[in-house]
């Protein structure tokens, strides 16, 4: 079991991955005490993409291990930050500056 | 009618096709709940737009049909015939009503009026008291004012939303409600409580856990808020406290949701709603009560409660929903789909391939000057060129072709239906469903088919009971095949019924003077007697079938397709009905051949093969073909064209249903794609040619009808051995 791992999805976090997924993320998160999720690839989100980002943080802090958000796509940012729950997830967010004009 | 309409109807009608192909799957197998569901997830995608284009009648009719759909969903009621009978009826009944929205009228007739109420009144049947009572609620639109008076503690709507398990499923995105919330307003602070989310084991990820306290501060009505959840108002649990609303209408929301008091406490205070001090003084002074009821003089701000109007969150508004709204949810659950289909009119599709036959009429025009010139750099130019032409026609032709199956399925119903009318055990079995044909051509076969189903039921079938007498299965079968044969496509319809009765024909013809009655006829002969106008051999005339205007209507359509139908029939096993028909109405590929000075076109497909001949004999036509007499026609001969045959003739070999003949003409000239060019009204009558073409010359081409050739050919062999003595020259055709 290696102590980091970095998971990187691909494809949109919608519902038409989500069972997939569901099982990507539990399993990644069963290999490693610290998982970091690369989401700049997602180009979709979607609200059964975020319920799996929220059940996969619950997870971790359940097995008392450390899930991080490492990288966000604009679209996987902005719906973080429209749900409220950037906090909840609490990782640190980069903002390019023509994004946010 | 506006463009929202259109695709609605059109939209609806694919539903309603799904959905009757769902109940008739569901009447064979009971228990498949996946199908349940998918014939709800019809009934729903109805419903929903019906509401937004503000058809009621539509969308009275389809909530009923979903509520006793979704009863079935829950088990709450047992699958019966009755049941899939009266649901099918319901859905003919919604195609009418579509066809009434579509022809534009306001309300539907009196008759579709009062059969649709008659349905109504069978459902309730089917309907659960309580959901007979929740939806005459629905109708009642309940005005939300604030309460005012009190004190004011917050200026912002509240709303609070969990979504159901089945929202995801059904092709929503909560998020997107969400969203669009902000369109009606300012959201000043919203929480997402994913409380309801089960331990990972168990989370579905097809399932919605989410719920949502959202502030939001907006001119907009109780209604027009509640509209933007209408699409999922079924499957959400939703609250919303106008402005000004009363600490105690909080409380009363912190208890009834399903979450812990505390935490969505502090959720409410996290999104605005309330301070951490009111929170807490209404938390202790709650507990302090001695009911948990909210009563006057709890809250923290005391004020006159009188005529305090209760936000009852069960009450869903009917309103129309705006077209953004209902876009959003199309969007979503047309995604699927619309990522691999693109709908085009028709018409710009004809457009296209008019223009490819253009094309190819150009293309030939190019290369012969190119084949003229003698440049070899142009020759092969344009011989790339006119290969893709022929890709491109090809591709052309490939965009009209359709499956024949969604044709073959509608007589799932048909036999279904007739099969209980006429008291008859039918069983319908459909192969090569997937074998394409041009769309015209599935437009216009729909009706011959329809009517030879029906004579194989009507007159095919046996009852159950003179089947088994004769040993056989008590149920009969009627098929439909579907496949492609040489550059046609055949569709067939089986019977294992009685069979075509050879003498009761005979005698009815000989009565109806189609036949005298010393005339000996091959059995083949007698059962074609039945394509003959006016002929009917039903002792009863049903109202299926048997009043005599049908075989020869239907044999006349498919020949106006170009197609033609045979019957073979076995007495006492069953009838079989062939209809052929050419791959495609507009472009095909020739054998160009000539005749004197005249050119003529032989569909390739039909071509066997070619075969020189010198000094071939006159006074019989037939030759012996590698041990086989292969019967002869001379074009000359036939169209009389005037002059002598040159001494080395070629004889072109045409296959057509299995039969082969030999067509004499003076010169090869190769293939040839050909437009297909209809002759002009004066010349229906004119058999053996089938249309006209355009060389690249500029010359016209008569295109032979291989068909009717050949059936000349056989057929005057076959005159001649019966009438003897044998005459030596083919009468034209």
């Amino acid at each position: 079991m290696s102590a980091n791992n970095r998971l990187t999805i691909l494809e949109d976090l919608t519902i038409y991955n989500a069972m997939e997924q569901k099982q990507q993320l539990l399993d990644a998160l069963g290999q490693a005490e610290h998982l970091e999720l690369d989401l700049s690839q997602v180009a979709e989100i979607d609200t059964a993409g975020l319920q799996l980002l929220i059940l996969a943080k619950r997870e971790a802090a359940r097995l008392n291990k450390d899930l991080d958000i490492v990288a966000h796509s604009p679209n996987v940012r902005q719906t973080l930050d429209f749900c409220n729950l950037a906090a909840f997830f609490g990782d640190p967010v980069v903002i390019s500056a023509h994004e946010h004009a | 009618m506006d463009e929202l309409t259109s695709v609605f109807i059109q939209e609806g009608r694919e539903q309603l096709q799904a959905m009757e192909d769902g109940l008739l799957e569901l009447e064979q197998n009971p228990d498949n709940h996946d199908n349940i569901n998918s014939i709800f997830r019809a009934a729903h995608t109805v419903k929903r737009p019906s509401g937004v284009i503000q058809c009621h009648f539509i969308e009275r009719c389809m909530h009923q049909v979903e509520n006793v759909l979704d009863r079935l969903r829950n088990s709450e009621i047992q699958v019966s015939s009755d049941l899939t009978g009266l649901l099918l009826r319901c859905c003919d009944q919604l195609s009418s009503l579509m066809d009434v929205l579509e022809a534009g009228q306001p309300d539907p007739s009196a008759d579709t009026k009062a059969a649709g109420d008659a349905l109504l009144v069978e459902l309730t049947g089917y309907m659960a008291p309580s959901a007979a009572q929740s939806s005459a609620m629905v109708e009642t639109e309940v005005e939300i004012h604030s309460s005012g008076g009190g004190m004011m503690i917050t200026d912002a709507w509240h709303i609070s939303v969990r979504f159901g398990p089945n929202v995801l499923r059904g092709g929503m995105d909560p998020l997107s409600f969400i969203r669009y919330l902000s369109s009606l307003g300012e959201i000043l602070g919203l929480e997402t409580i994913p409380d309801a989310m089960p331990p990972a084991a168990d989370m579905d990820p097809e399932s919605c856990y989410l719920g949502f306290e959202i502030r939001l501060q907006t001119r907009a009505s109780k209604a027009d808020i509640e509209r933007v959840f209408n699409f999922c108002a079924d499957d959400c649990d939703l609250r919303i406290l106008p402005p000004d609303s009363k600490l105690a209408e909080y409380l009363k929301l912190i208890k009834e949701l399903p979450e812990d008091d505390m935490r969505l406490g502090e959720m409410l205070v996290r999104c605005g709603a309330l301070t951490q001090a009111e929170l807490d003084q209404g938390l202790i002074s709650q507990q302090a009560a001695p009911v948990p009821v909210v009563e006057e003089g709890e809250e923290a701000p005391p004020g006159p409660q009188i005529g305090e109007i209760l936000v009852d969150n069960k009450v869903v508004q009917k309103a129309v929903v705006d077209a953004a709204v209902s876009k959003q949810t199309q969007v979503n659950e047309k995604k699927a789909v619309e990522a691999r289909l693109i709908r085009v009119q028709a018409d710009k599709l004809d457009q296209l391939i008019d223009l490819v036959g253009e094309l190819v009429i150009a293309g030939a025009s190019a290369n012969l000057l190119a084949t003229r010139s003698g440049e070899g750099d142009l020759i092969e130019a344009t011989s790339v060129l006119s290969r893709l032409v022929e890709n491109i026609r090809d591709s052309a032709l490939q965009l009209r072709m359709v499956q024949i199956g969604d044709t073959f399925n509608r007589f799932n119903r048909v036999v279904r239906d007739v099969s209980k009318e006429i008291g008859k055990e039918i069983e319908l079995v459909i192969t090569g469903a997937e074998t394409e044909l041009d769309k015209t051509v599935v437009e216009k076969i729909g009706d011959p088919l329809m009517h030879l189903v029906r004579n194989c039921m009507d007159h095919g079938i046996e009852p159950a009971a003179v089947r088994e007498a004769n040993g056989k299965e008590r149920h009969g079968t009627v098929e439909l095949n579907a496949y492609h044969d040489s550059g046609s496509i055949v569709i067939e319809v089986v019977d294992d019924g009685g069979g075509l009765p050879r003498d009761k024909i005979l005698k009815k013809a000989i009565e109806k003077g189609l036949v005298q009655p010393t005339q000996s006829l091959s059995d083949q002969e007698i059962i074609n007697l039945i394509w003959e106008p006016g002929f009917s051999t039903a002792d009863q005339v049903t109202n299926l079938s048997g009043r005599g205007v049908g075989m020869d209507v239907v044999r006349r359509n498919i020949q106006s397709l170009r197609g033609n139908c045979d019957v073979s029939s076995v007495e006492g096993e069953g009838t079989t009905f062939t209809i052929r028909l050419p791959l495609t109405l507009a472009i095909i590929d020739g054998f160009l051949v000539g005749v004197g000075k005249a050119a003529y076109v032989i569909p390739l497909d039909a071509v066997v093969e070619c075969i020189e001949q010198k000094n071939l004999t006159t006074d019989r036509n037939f030759l012996n073909l590698r041990g086989e007499a292969l019967p002869f026609i001379r074009l000359r001969d036939l169209f009389e064209v005037p002059g002598e045959a040159p001494p080395r003739e070629s004889i072109v070999v045409v296959q057509f249903a299995g039969q082969r003949a030999g067509i004499v003409v003076d010169q090869l000239m190769g293939e040839f794609q050909t437009v297909i060019k209809p002759l002009g009204v004066m010349f229906p009558h004119l058999r053996g040619i089938g249309g006209s073409t355009i060389l690249g010359s500029g010359e016209v081409a008569l295109i032979l009808d291989v068909s009717a050739l050949v059936h000349a050919v056989s057929q005057s062999e076959e005159h001649r051995l019966l009438a003897r003595p044998a005459q030596h020259k083919i009468s034209a055709v």
